[in-house]
Parts: C-alpha cells; sequence; structure tokens
C-alpha cells in the first residue's frame, strides 16, 4: 500500500471518526533501517527492516488513549479507530488529567533532515566496502583480536493529521557508525571504539576521514594495554565531549524530564531529585553551566520541526549560569505542572504513545582554549569515550567509566591510563564546573539508544559539548 | 484464516520461488496487546497495540541477509510484499563478501506449543486494576494479550509458539518510600491480583520508619530472589557468550579458565521446562530442555551458538545467536524463609537492585544501585529502611567466598520488556545471603 493511499484513507476516514470522539489524530509513520555490521574483515550481518504502522490517537471524556496496527488498510484504520475509542472511553473514568485540544495544535508544516545525497543512492555493496576497509584500518597489530565496523541506515517518514486541522510530514535521513578495537595480551584486555550517529545523507561514506580514525582507534587500544591502572583518587576531571554526552544525559537529561517529576516513570526508570518548585531558583551547576534544548540544530540526530503531539520544536535555555529554568515537558506535563517545557512529547515508533523524551540537550561553549584547561590543571585526569554508566532512580548518585583516560601533571597530559572511572552525586558534582571549552573543543555526539516509558521505547537523542573540566572529583581503576 | 495459516501460506509460496543455490528461513512475530500506564493508581495513557511481522533470511552462494516487514496479516498483500523483499535479498546477496561462517540451513523438526489464557478485556480490564489499586499510589503497567511466534525453513522445519497471557508491573509508593511487585499469569484472577497487592502494602506499612544513612563500606546483605533476577541481567550482557569469550568481553573469562571459581552454593542452568520461551532458536534449533552453565562453582559452558561453533570449531549448544540465557535458572540452596532475617543478624535486606553495569568487566565487577524496599536489619530483626546506597560489587567475590547461604525457595521473575513489542521469558532465582558486599556511595 502506497503512502498516497495510505493519505487518501486518513482523510477519508477522519470525517467519520470524528463525529464519534472529541478528537482524533491519525499518524502514519514508515521506518527503513538497514543495518551491516563486519568483523575481523568478515560479514557478521546485514538486515533491513520495513517497519510500518498506523497510530489512532482518540479524545474521550478528557482523557487521550491509543490505538495502533500495522493493518495499514482502510479496515484496519477502522477497528483500530474502534478499539481506541472503546478502550479510552473506559479508562477516561479512571484519567490521571483532564487534557482539551490544547494539548494537540493544529500545526502544520513539513521537515526535511538536512542530507547532499539521499541514503537510497547508497548501494550495499559501497557501505559494505567502506566497513571492510575501516575493519582493515582497526587491525594496526595482531593483538587487535577483535574489530567490529558497523553501521545503521534510517529513512523515517512521519505523517500526521488531525480533526482539529493539524497536518504535517517530518523525514529524517540518519546514519550511525561504530567501529571498535578490542586488544589482548596475555594478562589484559582493553577496548577502544568510536563512531557517531547524525541526521545526513549518503555523504556519511564518501570522503570522510573515517579510516584514518579507526587507525588511531586500534592504536589508542594497543596503548591502554601497556598502560597503567586508573589512581584511586580526588582530584581535578577533564571530560572530553564523547564521555560529556553521556554525562550530559543520565545527570541533567533524565532529572529534568516532567514526566519522571510527575511520577509517570515510577514504576520503571525511576522518579526525579528535582521538584516543580526547584525550577527559576535551583543552582544546577556552576555560573558557567548553561544547557539548551535544541531541535533546531540542523543535522544533530534528534532534530525536528514539531514534536509528535504537532507542539513546533524551539531552542529554549534549561539551565542559564547555572540556574535550573525550564523541564524537559511537552503539552501534556506542562498542563498538568503549570510550569515551563518545551516541544519533547515524542514516540518511538508507529505502536507507541509519545512521552516527554530529550532531543538535542547541549552544553553552550565557553571561553576556555583546550591548552590552557589542561594547563590550569596541577593533577587530573582526562578522560574520554563512555565504557559503563549507572545512575539511581532520583538521578543522583553515578559512577561512570570511559574506555581512556590520561593524567594531567603539573598542567600537562603525561601518561595514558586504563580502566578510568569516577562517581559523584549530581548537583555537586556540575557545582564543582570550573572551565568550560569554547568553540573549537565543541563536539555533536549522538545516541540512537535511549530507554524509557511503559511500554518501554528507545528512542534517538543527541548532546553537543565543548570539553568541560571539574574539580575535586572521586576516580579509580580497575583491579589490577 | 488464522495467522499461523496465514504465515504458513506466505512461507511455503516464498520457499517454492526459490532459486537452486538458494535456502530460506521465514519467522514470523505477532502480538494483540493491551498497554495501560498506571501513575497515582489513574490511568495515564492506554495504548492497544496489533503488529505482525515477518522477517526472511535468505542464503545463497555462501552469502546471507535478513529483509523483515510489517505484516498486514492478509496473506495475498504480505506475499506480494516478501516477494519484493525476497528479490531484492537475491540482488543484494551477491554483492556481499562471502560469509566463511554461515551456518547451512537445516530441518530442525517441528514443534508447536499453545498457551491459552483468560484475560480481562475493555472495561473488564480497567475496573479489574483501577478498583482494587484505588486505596494506594500504584505506578505501573498493564500489559495483555496474544503473542504468536513462528519460524519455518525451506528444509521443512516447522516451529509454531503462541500464548495468551499478562503482566501488571507495578509500584506502591508512600512518599518516596516504595515496593515492587508483578502479578503475571495467563488467567487473570481479581483474588490473585488483590492478594498482591495486598502483600506490596503490608510491605509497604513496614517502611514508615525514618530512613537509615549508611556509610559507604562493606555490609553482609541478602539479596531477595528479585535482587537477585537483577543482579543475574548481568549474565546477559556477555557473561555467558562464547563468541564474548573469544572476542576479550567475557566477564567471565576467568570462570572459564578456571583462574577463578564461584562458591559451590552456586550453580546455574538454561531450564526450558519453566515454559515462559519457546525453546527453538532464530535458527529453528531447539535447546536441551535443561543446559548446566555452572555447577557447584565451576563453569560447565558457555552458550555457543551454530554460528560460533563454526568459527570456532567448537561444539555448539544451540544458543540463540546473541548467546544469552532465554530461561536462566540459579539452583535453590538450603536457607529457609522463616530464617532469613536471623541468618542475616545485622545487615541489609536488599529487595530490588537497579541500573546494573559492568565497572570493571575483565574482573566482572559490576556496579549498580539498591532500590524499593532495602531494609537495615539488626540482630534479625527489621530496624528502618535505608537510603539508597551504590555498589561496585566483584561477581567473583561476591558469589565466590562471599556467598554464604543460598535459599531453598526460588521465584520466577517474568520477563516484563516491552522495547518493541512484548517480551517471553524471564528467570527463575532463589534469594543469597552475601558477606562484604561493598556499598561505595
Amino acid at each position: 500500500m502506497t503512502q498516497s493511499h495510505i493519505t487518501a484513507n486518513f482523510f477519508n476516514a477522519i470525517s467519520d471518526f470524528k463525529k464519534q470522539v472529541d478528537w482524533v489524530g491519525l499518524k502514519f509513520y514508515s521506518e527503513k533501517t538497514t543495518r551491516h555490521v563486519i568483523r575481523n574483515e568478515n560479514p557478521e550481518s546485514h538486515a533491513t527492516q520495513l517497519d510500518q504502522g498506523i497510530m489512532v490517537e482518540v479524545m474521550s471524556g478528557g482523557h487521550l488513549g491509543y490505538a495502533a496496527t500495522s493493518d495499514l488498510t482502510p479496515e484496519g484504520l477502522a477497528r483500530a479507530f474502534q478499539k481506541a475509542k472503546a478502550l479510552t472511553n473506559q479508562a477516561s473514568y479512571f484519567k490521571a488529567t483532564e487534557f482539551s485540544y490544547e494539548q494537540r495544535p493544529a500545526s502544520r508544516g513539513n521537515f526535511q533532515s538536512p542530507y547532499l545525497h539521499r541514503l537510497d543512492t547508497l548501494a550495499t555493496e559501497e557501505i559494505v566496502n567502506v566497513l571492510m576497509k575501516a575493519s582493515q584500518s582497526l587491525k594496526v597489530s595482531d593483538k587487535i583480536v577483535s574489530r567490529i565496523a558497523a553501521a545503521m541506515l534510517v529513512e523515517t517518514q512521519i505523517q500526521y493529521i488531525s480533526s482539529s486541522g493539524a497536518e504535517w510530514t517530518q523525514n529524517f535521513d540518519m546514519v550511525g557508525t561504530h567501529y571498535t578495537a578490542t586488544a589482548q595480551d596475555t594478562k589484559n584486555i582493553q577496548v577502544r571504539s568510536t563512531g557517531n550517529s547524525l541526521q545526513i545523507g549518503a555523504e556519511a561514506f564518501r570522503g570522510l576521514n573515517v579510516l584514518e580514525l579507526c587507525e588511531i582507534t586500534g592504536s589508542e587500544a594497543m596503548e591502554l594495554l601497556e598502560a597503567e591502572n586508573c589512581p584511586t583518587d580526588t582530584m581535578d576531571l577533564l571530560l572530553a565531549p564523547d564521555q560529556m554526552q553521556l554525562q550530559i544525559h543520565e545527570s541533567i537529561g533524565h532529572p529534568l524530564e516532567l514526566d519522571r517529576i510527575l511520577g509517570d516513570e515510577r514504576n520503571y526508570a525511576g522518579w526525579s531529585f528535582i521538584k516543580p518548585e526547584d525550577f527559576g531558583k535551583l543552582q544546577y551547576g556552576s555560573q558557567l553551566l548553561n544547557v539548551v534544548f535544541d531541535p533546531t540544530e540542523a543535522g544533530q540526530l534528534a532534530s525536528y520541526a514539531f514534536d509528535d503531539t504537532g507542539n513546533p520544536a524551539t531552542r529554549e535555555y534549561l539551565i542559564k549560569d547555572g540556574k535550573l529554568l525550564r523541564g524537559l515537558g511537552g503539552l501534556e506535563s506542562q498542563k498538568r505542572l503549570g510550569i515551563l517545557g518545551v516541544a519533547n512529547q515524542r514516540a518511538s515508533s508507529w505502536n507507541r504513545a509519545p512521552i516527554d523524551r530529550m532531543a538535542n540537550i547541549n552544553i553552550e561553549p565557553g571561553d576556555g582554549e583546550l591548552d590552557e584547561m589542561i594547563g590550569s590543571v596541577k593533577r587530573g585526569l582526562l578522560m574520554k569515550t563512555n565504557r559503563s554508566w549507572s545512575i539511581d532512580d532520583y538521578r543522583n548518585k553515578f559512577q561512570f567509566g570511559c574506555e581512556y583516560g590520561q593524567l594531567i601533571e603539573d598542567g600537562k597530559l603525561t601518561r595514558t591510563v586504563k580502566n578510568p572511572n569516577y562517581r559523584g552525586k549530581t548537583l555537586q558534582f556540575w557545582n564543582s564546573l570550573k572551565a568550560v571549552g569554547n568553540a573549537k573543543t565543541y563536539e555533536n555526539h549522538g545516541s540512537p539508544y535511549c530507554g524509557k516509558g511503559e511500554p518501554n521505547q528507545i528512542i534517538r537523542v543527541a548532546h553537543s559539548s565543548p570539553y568541560c573540566l571539574f574539580s575535586n572529583i572521586e576516580v579509580f581503576g580497575g583491579l589490577s | 484464516m488464522s495467522q499461523r495459516e496465514v504465515f504458513n501460506h506466505i512461507a511455503h509460496a516464498l520457499i517454492k520461488d526459490l532459486q537452486q543455490d538458494e535456502t530460506l528461513t521465514v519467522d514470523f512475530r505477532g502480538e494483540e496487546t493491551d498497554y495501560v500506564r498506571w501513575n497515582q493508581s489513574k490511568i495515564r495513557q492506554n495504548t492497544s497495540v496489533s503488529q505482525k511481522k515477518i522477517s526472511l533470511t535468505l542464503q545463497k552462494a555462501g552469502r546471507r541477509l535478513r529483509k523483515s516487514f510489517s505484516a498486514q496479516g492478509f496473506k495475498e498483500w504480505d506475499l506480494i510484499e516478501a516477494r519484493k523483499l525476497l528479490q531484492e535479498a537475491r540482488q543484494e546477496a551477491l554483492t556481499l563478501p562471502l560469509d566463511p561462517y554461515l551456518v547451512e540451513i537445516a530441518n530442525h523438526g517441528t514443534s508447536e506449543a499453545y498457551f491459552p489464557g483468560n484475560l480481562n478485556t475493555g472495561e473488564d480490564l480497567i475496573t479489574a486494576i483501577a478498583q482494587p489499586s484505588a486505596a494506594y499510589d500504584m505506578a505501573g503497567l498493564y500489559a495483555g494479550g496474544s503473542i504468536e511466534v513462528g519460524n519455518c525453513n525451506s528444509k521443512g522445519q516447522n516451529h509454531w509458539f503462541a500464548n495468551e497471557s499478562f503482566f501488571m508491573d507495578y509500584s506502591l509508593y508512600n512518599g518516596e518510600r516504595a515496593v515492587k511487585s508483578c502479578y503475571a499469569g495467563f488467567k487473570w484472577s481479581q483474588k490473585e491480583f488483590a492478594t498482591s497487592l495486598k502483600q506490596a502494602g503490608e510491605q509497604l506499612a513496614m517502611m514508615k520508619s525514618p530512613l537509615k544513612k549508611l556509610k559507604p563500606g562493606k555490609y553482609k546483605v541478602y539479596l531477595a530472589p528479585a535482587a537477585v533476577a537483577d543482579l543475574s541481567g548481568m549474565f546477559s550482557w556477555g557473561a555467558l557468550s562464547y563468541r564474548a569469550y573469544k572476542t576479550g568481553s567475557c566477564a567471565l573469562k576467568k570462570l572459564q579458565e578456571g583462574e577463578r571459581e564461584f562458591s559451590t552454593k552456586f550453580s546455574v542452568k538454561e531450564n526450558f521446562n519453566l515454559g515462559l520461551t519457546p525453546r527453538f532458536n532464530d535458527l529453528g534449533e531447539l535447546a536441551p530442555e535443561n543446559l548446566i552453565l555452572i555447577k557447584k562453582g565451576r563453569l560447565e559452558q558457555l552458550l555457543v551458538s551454530s554460528r560460533s561453533a563454526k568459527e570456532y570449531t567448537s561444539p555448539g549448544n544451540d544458543a540463540n545467536s546473541d548467546e544469552a540465557p532465554r530461561a536462566l535458572e540459579i539452583a535453590p540452596g538450603l536457607l529457609a524463609k522463616e530464617n532469613i532475617l536471623k541468618e542475616l543478624g545485622t545487615g541489609l535486606f536488599v529487595s530490588n537492585l537497579h541500573y546494573l553495569n559492568w565497572s570493571d568487566r575483565q574482573n566482572a565487577r559490576v556496579t549498580g544501585m539498591t532500590r524499593y524496599a532495602c531494609l537495615w536489619v539488626e540482630n534479625g530483626e527489621i530496624i528502618a529502611p535505608i537510603e539508597d546506597m551504590r555498589f561496585d560489587v566483584s561477581l567473583f567475590d561476591i558469589l565466590g567466598e562471599g556467598l554464604l547461604e543460598v535459599t531453598e525457595f526460588q521465584e520466577i521473575d517474568p520477563s516484563v520488556d516491552t522495547y518493541f513489542q512484548r517480551a517471553l521469558g524471564g528467570k527463575n532465582t532463589p534469594g543469597l545471603l552475601i558477606k562484604d558486599f561493598n556499598f561505595t556511595l
């Protein structure tokens, strides 16, 4: 069934549906995901999935309910509508909150993620050739016992109409790559990896420095084999942007989600140490900390024009000069809590209801030159690339590990250390921020894997950040 | 026409289309599920999902690739899409490099299993939960409906598994004090759900005392079966995978090589008699009903898929391609339920763990948090709930010399994962009494 058939079905059906409920929205979602994995210069897997379905949203008795189906026929759409209507009618007697049309704005427009060349211009052979060469480049030594080069290409189309006049489409082309080298000798095993996830076209595989990056990655894995263990101490900690991604995500993004603060997530990912009254008052971090919610930054993995309720996306400060200003909550959470939020109510696919999610959550660059930041440290550590993450259900006590560390002694990077870990408490940690790198140190990192929600949903997020320097952080290594 | 008949029709039509150098596996996964999300014992969101997916795995001239699509459930339409994808796969296969570890498709037999249920729908579903939970602050998820899984191939293999099941995975809250419970099964019983709620409510009532704040350090702990299920989730993260062992990411490498041992009180097996998941894997191979992995502290075998078996010239044991346990069971011991607090003496009763991750994989070191009803116990008496603590422990320590006792009872921990679709499977775990459990923050 073609998209034009489905569109025609939608417009035919909605005039009938809207007579039976207070409001109805129809979404068609089509996503083609292609994955290629090469391991040790041999094919590991090649898979393509075409995931398509319809989500019917209805409002009845002030309650929003949903039914989703992979049956794209007019009959399938009608069955989903009847299912949504029946269960939502019943559920409305026990609803958590009274909603209205205001939570589903009548937005109109289109979004297309940026690209130079469409992803469908890439032949499988071309991608696999790049990955095979990447796998070879990771092999800088016979001690690199495992070399993985993986790519995921995603093409998504979303079309949405509602009985109150919303009509929008969004198209996304995305590429994720991951390259991993595992080095092993008689005593040690160490892993080093690189890669990224972006909104981008076929150019992701053309003319970039993938092979050079893979050689560096393999060499650093070898370097770690010979490295000493990370010391156990309390010292300055300089985090590279690829670790800042995780730090932002776990200890700023999740605690600021308004649905967590409202308790929706208590049975799964958890609650939050942030209270509604903290917004506008709490000094979340040092005055150097400026954090924005920005789905408008072109090319970041979680950019869009509208969230899944049709709320137009805008750039907003979450934290400015260290002070907490705004939460990560869509129109439903904003109505429930009566505080400022953002356009972030998103669904992972056609078969899940939209909930409050991160999108692009970025730390603004400061004025620190990287050399000067390192130069300011008497004794500290630089850590790069996350390898372990854990935080409590209120998003307070965390422990993160990295792949690669370097000691900073008397203002200079000296020895490489393996198994670097650090731990801390969220507010204490962000208030110990003492230098923020400038725009030259700023990098964008995306991840396709943020899990949350009941039923569970995995969604794409991105976090740009400069290098950031923190004081008095508890660091430690592995067992010798 | 039943969904199974539609699936068989499509699969057989595709198999007829195959060329001489081609073999094909066809998989089906479908669900009709009502999801109802609760907060403060009210309905936050209700989502009914009807989804079907067909996957084709083509092997041609020493290459392999997989194509999947969302199916409509109508044999004519789905066959058109399937044939289109088969043709695409055929053309793409020849552009791929040869796969030296390709496992030839074989006929691993035929199986059929159906576990019918008795589930609530519509108004009954909602009132059955809303009314008894109204006395509590409850957050959670009800998921219930049918799941169908099919697998057949061009060598004649044919498997079908279907069930109608539900779970109500929930937490009860009193301010920030909380307890966790899960009521799951095939037939909803209002009486059983009420009992589940009542027991959770009684547990919550025990948590009224002020929170006790512990200093970091080593404590004696009792991990309840749910906490052990959380901990044993780490076994799914490369720890028992032969491929992970050969590629440097197996956390139990030292166990495999005999450098470390667990306590003789600790044994682990795959037990498909639990009936939580089909025995056939993604190649259609039928795993043994019982497969011993760790016996009295020593590793008997890792999970080895047929692909790993071919790559490393090692015997396989019909593991899934991800080489993670599918029906994990930890053997019971001798500690009676009524003696748990007495044997714990002074220490921590830990009901659940949260957000575990390897902090040093090569030494099987795990970090994570305590969560829900974790209690400070002195001289065998419950004193107070604790403020949640971060731990960092090596499995070699806590399941080795640190393991004091294993309970004589086990509890089923059904999988409540709902990423993409409602999961099958679960674990069967006892409680563990452990000394010197290291808390760090």
